[in-house]
């Protein structure tokens, strides 16, 4: 069998694909994370970081690309997987019992189904506008940058700059209770996602042994906290009335 | 440590799955098994069971069992949806009605895998473990052809590793037990034991190859990592070795993809 | 009468084999393809055997009753295998090897077989180790040894308490590959039920399969029968439930002789049976003894009460008692009767009143709980499995059970049979053990039987066989052995009687162990005599086999090997009362030193006894294979 072959007809290879998506997926989360959470300072920093995403172009669709190729294959060898396993079985047991496979594991396919469904609702809402349209970005009016926004030091959007104002379009879809309990509860999950995955993409590709299985389990439960504990703050923080939009913020002048 | 109601009798219920053909529809039957000294293993209750059933004349439940102690892996039903029942590291054989309680209804169910197509009752078809190994577990090594044993020093530690692998009893409670019906402990059992010893080497990337492409031929689901499979295991078989299977799969897969291949494969005939 | 042709090669004995190997006739490599050979078990001598024959060209047609090769009982064996490696450079050498195995059988043993086990037993490691087995090892990688009974030197290789498992999946292992490559076609699920003879050599067999109930016939140049030992005639054994004689019985009805069935070695130290229920007794190893006090109460009033309640003025360490100077390491026959003397008295414990103790609070005291841990961790750990009580806390009940068979059907020196063409390797032949065999032994026999004698032998009758002249499987004899085989199924399933097979199995099983188990006497064996006839005609007048021939039947399967074990049982009474002397695992109460120790008659009964079927109903002939110690002499057994 070729290289492609068995990644892609053989069990393992599979799982190694899956893994390795999942390695990527889970990048991004953090990265996506980690940007979000410049919502918690000056609008500057979250309108910014937006605009240097969108001036990267060419390299943003690569980027985009290659995520939805990771969700691609990664849904596609889950669902592959699952139909075989399900076949696997023939008939099942009359008297199903687990041994220790843990919670995390065994909601896998239904954390998974959840983060789905709340992926194409969150693309819809902040990225494409279909959702919730009246406060997406390009129907708010723009922000003028009132610092530059720097990476690594270097300028990459200049202060002056008129840009979305992706910072008050979080703030005002959050506000809906509806929206951020459901976001609420998605990251929740995916979190538990994280949390079996994690774990299994270590094994998956041969990295995991009972040297270390413990440590890892420990680092991947922190980090699945942390995670969702990030992720709460953003809707938790608005609907506690802690961030409000541009428009309540904008008198304030930019101090730092 | 001695259990002072060691000889006081227990009456149970068993619920068994009769089926009496592969094609053939197959139901819950109940049956009481009385006045049972609770020193008794589970298989000779069924004796005791199938011994009445045939003086009722009714046909006998059919199972697999063989040594009785625990090492021939040929014993193979599942109770309460446990392979091997509640114990911890020890087969259906080893299990003692102790474990039970009076009054208490016993779930007795064969393995399910399509990969182990069920023959009568409580009997399935393991076969597929056997074209597993016929594909690859194994070092080639002909009678009349081996070097001195010593001649090939071997690390305590990798050996002590190995035997761990080598210890399955290749029942199919790992296939049995998995949510998936996965034969990764087993196949991951068999490729560990051997490419931990150095006479290994020589076939490693073959084998490993040819044993989890015929393990997918026969059915078996996929590993999701949640190890049932070691924890129903009678041998108590780390998952562990599955880790190293994933890893020498890769490995494997990645060297055969790139290593240039021998223009002649043959000996040099004359 | 048949004739029993030893065929030991001449010559000084280290030379026999080297000498035989040079001078038996080959099979050219082009020929070997067009014989067939029909191997029947697969545990270490048959999957050897299969693998090693593919291997050199031969087909081969490997069958078996289990679902998979890998059940053999050979798997079940704990302590290890013998070579004469010297590895601990301790005065190991072939020669010991084979004098240790021939004292250890009672010079009962042929001197030629023997010492070709000894020599290739260094290459039977050799092999094993290049099939990936994995023996215990020292820190510097090289292969470690233990000591074992019988001998004064470390010569026994192991994996762990698993060394029978490891060696059975390197065969097995071997015979994947085998079958893998197309050299095997590999017949599981189906079991031998008849030998197919045809023109005076063994040209078939008939198969049942199991799953399906049909039956097939199979015509081969030559067929090798490794079907293991006939330990289950007593029903309750150290034995596999699936362990049979059928094969090897068969075999005998068709001609081959049956030699020395009375040889059958007891183990002291199993764990007691518990109830009437009960369908396996389990080994402890034999180390125990080491630090274990056995003893039994002196009073019979004491023998259901809490051991710790038996004071010390009231306990019996009979062994110590009666062999002072070897005490609780006297050998294993001795220990064995001994203990059944106590229970025969009315002094055993339990609940059955079949046990006595092995005591291990004196080394608890002397070592500590955690000393004894470490030495016997494992084994009280299954004792406490198996009977919920823990040895760290009372004592251990132990009791003899049957746990190996030395006799089997008569070979020749190329482990052929006096039937041409019918080979028979392990435990199904005599040929080794003499009257008793040593530990980590079988081991050994089965994979020389396998790798390093068949592969040789067969081909010295193949090389007499012309090519392409096996007969065809539709022939007469083949016809009438399949409907002897179908009438037999028959007959079992329409007799609709009232007696489940377990019945005749554990009555049959009373009989022998009553008397013809550990000690026999010429009473107890003529009553047996009587016995048995009887039974066989209560089984097939009352026997209860429900269901069909046609499906998976197990029990009609056990219906025939049972019917079996009954012929079986009778011939091996027959056999052990015309042996009027002690031998080995054969003691005759008559015939025994004021020690107890076995009294031989070497004169009288120095040779081989084998018998030969005359029909149905009709007293078996007795052949004689005297047996001609040119090297060694033969003297009274002594360990003291």
């Amino acid at each position: 069998m070729n290289l492609v072959g068995s990644f892609f007809r053989s069990s393992i290879g599979r799982k190694i694909l899956m893994a390795v998506t999942g390695v990527i997926l889970i990048g991004f989360v953090i990265g996506h994370l980690v940007g979000n959470l410049q919502i918690f300072s000056h609008p500057d920093h979250i309108n910014g970081y937006a605009q240097f995403l969108h001036q990267l172009g060419p390299l943003l669709w690569v980027a985009r690309i290659g995520l939805i190729v990771a969700v691609v294959v990664h849904i596609w060898a889950a669902t592959v997987l699952t139909l075989e396993n399900k076949a696997a079985r023939g008939s099942n047991y009359g008297f199903k019992h687990t041994i220790q496979a843990t919670l995390a594991s065994r909601a896998m396919r239904w954390t998974g189904y959840i983060v789905l469904a709340f992926l194409i609702y969150h693309l819809a809402h902040f990225t494409l506008g279909a959702a919730q349209s009246a406060t997406f970005k390009d129907n708010l009016k723009s922000y003028v940058l009132t610092a530059d926004y720097r990476v690594a030091g270097f300028p990459v959007v200049n202060a002056g700059t008129k840009v979305a104002d992706v910072y008050s379009m979080v703030i005002l879809g959050f506000q809906s209770p509806i929206v951020a309990v459901f976001y609420i509860i998605a990251v929740g999950l995916l979190s538990l996602h994280l949390l079996h995955g994690i774990d299994s993409l270590f094994q998956t590709l041969g990295l995991r042994s009972n040297k270390w299985s413990g440590c890892l389990r420990k680092v991947a439960i922190v980090f699945c906290l942390a995670y969702f504990v990030g992720n709460l703050a953003i809707p938790g923080a608005v609907l506690a009335g802690k961030l409000s939009p541009q428009s309540a913020k904008i008198s304030a002048p930019a101090q730092r | 440590m001695v259990a002072a109601s060691s000889t006081k009798s227990i009456s149970v219920t068993l619920r068994v799955w009769r089926q009496s053909g592969p094609k053939e529809l197959g139901q819950f039957k109940d049956y009481s098994a009385k006045d049972l000294n609770p020193n008794m293993s589970f298989l000779e209750m069924l004796d005791v069971v199938n011994d009445e059933l045939t003086a009722r004349g009714e046909e006998p439940i059919a199972f697999a069992h063989d040594c009785r102690e625990g090492i021939c892996g040929t014993c193979s039903l599942t109770i309460n949806g446990k392979p091997h029942g509640p114990g911890k590291g020890i087969a259906t054989c080893q299990t003692y009605m102790r474990s039970f309680h009076d009054g208490d209804i016993i779930v007795v169910e064969p393995f399910r895998a399509a990969a182990f197509p069920l023959i009568k009752d409580l009997v399935v078809d393991r076969t597929s473990f056997d074209k597993i190994m016929q594909a690859g577990g194994f070092i080639t090594a002909r009678a009349g052809s081996a070097p001195e044993a010593n001649g090939l020093p071997v690390p305590k530690g990798d050996a002590d590793r190995a035997m761990d692998a080598a210890q399955c009893i290749g029942c199919g409670a790992c296939v049995a037990a998995c949510k998936n019906a996965s034969a990764m402990l087993f196949v991951s059992a068999k490729v560990g034991h051997l490419g931990l010893l150095p006479q290994g080497q020589a076939e490693r990337d073959r084998r490993v190859l040819a044993m989890v492409n015929t393990m997918d031929e026969e059915g078996f689901g996929n590993c999701t990592n949640q190890y049932e499979c070691s924890a129903a295991c009678p041998k108590t078989i780390s998952h562990d070795f599955i880790a190293r299977l994933n890893r020498d799969y890769l490995s494997a897969s990645l060297r055969s993809a790139f290593r240039p291949e021998a223009a002649s494969t043959g000996g040099g005939g004359a | 009468m048949a004739t029993l042709d030893s065929k030991i090669p001449s010559g000084p004995l280290a030379d026999k084999w080297r000498k035989h190997k040079t001078d038996i006739k080959l099979v050219n490599p082009a020929n070997k393809r067009k014989y067939e050979v029909i191997v029947v078990g697969a545990g270490l001598a048959g999957s050897s055997a299969a693998s090693s024959l593919a291997d050199m060209g031969y087909k081969v047609k490997c069958f078996v009753f289990h679902d998979s090769p890998r059940r053999a009982h050979s798997i079940a064996a704990q302590g290890g295998i013998n070579a004469a490696k010297n590895y601990q450079n301790d005065g190991d050498s072939v020669y010991r090897l084979f004098y240790d195995t021939i004292k250890g059988g009672d010079y009962r043993a042929r001197e030629a077989n023997v010492h070709r086990l000894a020599e290739v037993s260094v290459n039977i490691i050799d092999q094993c180790v290049a099939q990936g087995v994995p023996f215990a090892r020292e820190y510097g990688g090289l292969l470690a040894n233990r000591s074992f009974g019988g001998a004064q030197v470390s010569r026994t290789f192991y994996a762990r308490g698993q060394t029978g498992q490891q060696l059975l999946l390197g065969a097995y292992s071997a015979l994947s590959r085998t079958v893998g490559a197309g050299l095997v076609e590999l017949h599981t699920h189906s079991e031998m039920l008849d030998l197919v003879v045809v023109g005076g050599h063994a040209k078939g067999v008939i198969i049942r399969n199991l799953i399906t109930g049909e039956i097939t016939r199979h015509s081969a140049d030559a067929v090798v029968l490794a079907t293991g030992g006939y330990g289950n005639v007593f029903n309750l054994s150290t034995y596999a439930r699936g362990s049979n004689a059928t094969a090897i019985w068969r075999a005998y009805k068709r001609g081959a002789c049956m030699a020395n069935p009375c040889y059958t070695q007891i183990h002291p130290t199993c764990i007691p049976v518990s109830g009437d229920y009960q369908s396996k007794l389990t080994l402890m190893s034999e180390s125990l003894r080491n630090d274990g006090r056995i003893w039994a109460p002196k009073k019979k009033e004491d023998r259901l009460k809490a051991p710790a309640d038996i004071a010390e003025a009231d306990r019996d360490y009979f062994l110590e008692r009666i062999y002072p100077s070897f005490g609780n390491l006297c050998p294993r026959d001795v220990a064995s009767r001994a203990a059944k003397r106590m229970c025969d008295e009315g002094r055993g414990v339990g609940e059955t009143g079949l046990g006595v103790y092995l005591d291990f609070s004196d080394a608890i005291k002397r070592l500590g709980e955690n000393g004894v841990r470490e030495r016997y961790g494992n084994l009280f750990d299954i004792y406490h499995e198996i009977t919920n009580e823990s040895a760290y806390k009372q004592p251990m009940r132990i009791y003899p059970a049957v746990h190996y068979t030395m006799g089997g059907l008569w070979v020749d020196y190329n482990l052929m049979s006096n039937v041409p063409g019918l080979f028979v390797l392990g435990e199904a032949n005599f040929s080794d053990h003499g009257a008793n065999r040593l530990g980590a032994s079988a081991l050994m026999q089965g994979l020389a039987d396998g790798y390093f004698v068949i592969p040789y032998t067969v081909g010295d009758y193949l090389a007499g066989q012309k090519p392409g002249s096996r007969p065809s499987a539709d022939g007469a004899e083949f016809k009438a052995a399949a409907d002897s085989v179908s009438a037999m199924s028959k007959r079992f399933l329409d007799t609709k009687g009232k007696q489940p097979v377990s019945y005749f199995h554990k009555k049959l099983g009373k009989i022998m162990w009553d008397h013809c188990g550990m000690a026999r006497t010429k009473e107890g064996l003529e009553s047996a005599l009587q016995k048995l006839p009887a039974l066989r005609e209560e089984f097939n007048a009352t026997v209860n086999v429900p269901g069909s021939a046609n499906t998976l039947n197990q029990s009609l399967e056990q219906a025939g090997r049972v019917a079996d074990f009954i012929e079986l049982g009778e011939l091996m009474c027959r056999d052990a009362l015309t042996r009027e002397e002690s031998c080995g695992g054969h003691f005759r109460e008559e015939y025994q030193y004021a020690d107890g120790e076995c009294k031989r008659d070497d004169e009288k009964f120095g040779h081989v006894a084998a018998w030969e079927f005359q029909g149905a109903g009709k007293t078996p002939l007795r052949n004689v294979e005297a047996l001609n110690y040119e090297f060694v002499k033969m003297s009274v057994r002594n360990y003291k």
